[in-house]
């Protein structure tokens, strides 16, 4: 496992955490965390074998397992940028040099879709995104999720569905509906 | 609403193109027949759409810093600390006193071993990474890919060159289709370093990276490296260190390096 080959697929494995985790600060922890175990697991890791795959894999296992790094105190609290929890400075110089126009700008689009997906259940919630965003295999999704290739089928249908009627503003409220 | 020859596996594949030419036709046209479902389908994929354009400009921020050392090697130091601080104590006394034997074998036999990970070689392996990181970081930055831009190049070379206190010379890569977009500043291991960016027509990007190497460094000749999709040749040349970084086969690359390396010569 080449350091170089997870530095190139830091945005996407940001993007994909950003529209699971819902929130900036949460998402980058959880991309830490993914990271930190894969290269504590690195050993695990095939040559040669598909490294995306194995990230989102080990991605999804984080988030599902609610591994967290950080006291369960800090999770989904407020705090002021460029502090961590427990007021320490966080390193994120680069992140400070973005241009705040443009992240602004990012997450109004981003919201409003954004509130629709997050109503969905997270099995289906998972199959959409990683379809949509990394256009992943359903084989590959099957084996992130640990369910047979027909059950990624039939959440991708009943998720699109449902997010078609929440978009069409014709869902009703979601806990009236029944989802397995 | 179900149509008995669409089961719901076919019409997914068909959202996301995954059936092939001749299937795909056939589903349209069941479709064509039922335009509820017709429009069902449209629907699922302009949301399909309309979240890969929602989060396609994440793709584009700038990657924290902490995520980038996260991402990189964890250094043998500290994987070592941990392993040890895992073992009970009995252990680790037995080993610190192996390793105090250990460092008075060491002392006495140093001169006769090759000097190990901390010399000139290792600074010399570590100046491929080092660019290779540079430019996975800034390569894909569409706003801000350069500090200082070539529109500004007289003050960007005078800039760069007061830092790493060396006279620097930009390379004219002009007769390869290369022009330059600027430069930036880094912190190398030991000191500055300086990041020159390139970019050809289609847009495809290469990195100089120039940093100031250890006296000791001897010279090399062109040495050819390649993390992940990357490929890196490195050399040093005086007391400067020199990688060129990009995604391109070995032998354009190469072509690309001697260029440089006889511009930066004469």
């Amino acid at each position: 496992m080449h350091e170089h080959d997870l530095i190139v697929l830091l945005p996407r494995l940001r993007r994909y955490a950003r529209a699971l985790a819902g929130d900036a600060g949460r998402a980058d922890d959880l991309v830490q965390d993914t990271l930190e175990r894969a290269w504590a697991k690195s050993a695990l890791f095939r040559p040669g074998s598909d490294l995306r795959a194995w990230l989102f894999t080990l991605m999804h296992n984080v988030h599902v397992n609610g591994v967290r790094r950080r006291s369960p105190l800090d999770a989904g609290g407020a705090r002021p940028p460029g502090q961590g929890p427990g007021g320490v400075e966080r390193e994120d110089t680069l992140a400070a040099l973005a241009d705040p126009a443009a992240t602004a700008e990012g997450d109004a689009a981003v919201s409003d879709i954004g509130r629709a997906l997050a109503q969905l259940p997270e099995t289906q919630r998972v199959a959409i995104l990683l379809v949509a965003l990394e256009d992943m295999s359903y084989q590959d999704i099957a084996s992130i999720q640990q369910v047979p290739v027909g059950t990624v089928m039939s959440r991708l249908a009943r998720g699109r569905e449902r997010l078609r009627q929440l978009l069409d503003g014709t869902g009703g409220p979601a806990s009236l509906r029944v989802v397995k | 609403m179900n149509v008995p020859e669409l089961p719901e596996e076919v019409l997914q594949a068909h959202v996301d193109g995954r059936l092939d030419p001749a299937h795909a036709e056939a589903v349209a046209a069941v479709l064509a027949a039922h335009p509820d479902l017709a429009a069902r389908v449209a629907a699922w994929r302009l949301q399909k759409a309309s979240i890969a354009d929602a989060y396609a400009s994440l793709v584009d921020e700038p990657v924290p810093a902490r995520l980038v050392q996260a991402a990189s090697r964890p250094a043998a130091a500290a994987s070592t600390a941990a392993r040890l601080s895992a073992l009970p104590w009995q252990t680790r006394f037995a080993l610190a006193a192996m390793l105090a034997g250990g460092i008075a074998i060491g002392w006495v036999v140093r001169g006769a071993l090759p000097t190990g990970g901390s010399g000139p070689e290792a600074a010399v392996a570590a100046l491929p990474r080092d660019a290779a990181i540079a430019h996975a970081v800034y390569s894909p930055e569409i706003r801000h890919p350069v500090e200082v831009a070539a529109s500004e190049q007289d003050h960007l070379v005078g800039w760069l060159s007061k830092r790493l206190g060396r006279k620097l010379v930009v390379p004219d890569l002009a007769a390869a289709g290369y022009e330059l977009v600027g430069g930036r500043l880094l912190p190398g291991n030991q000191g500055p370093a300086a990041q020159f960016m390139y970019q050809d027509a289609t847009g495809r990007r290469l990195t100089l990276y120039i940093r100031v190497e250890p006296s000791a460094a001897p010279a090399t000749a062109f040495r050819f490296s390649e993390q992940g999709t990357l490929r890196v040749f490195h050399w040093i040349d005086g007391s400067l260190g020199y990688a060129l970084s990009g995604e391109f086969d070995r032998e354009e690359l190469l072509s690309i390096a001697t260029r440089v390396h006889r511009q930066i010569a004469s």
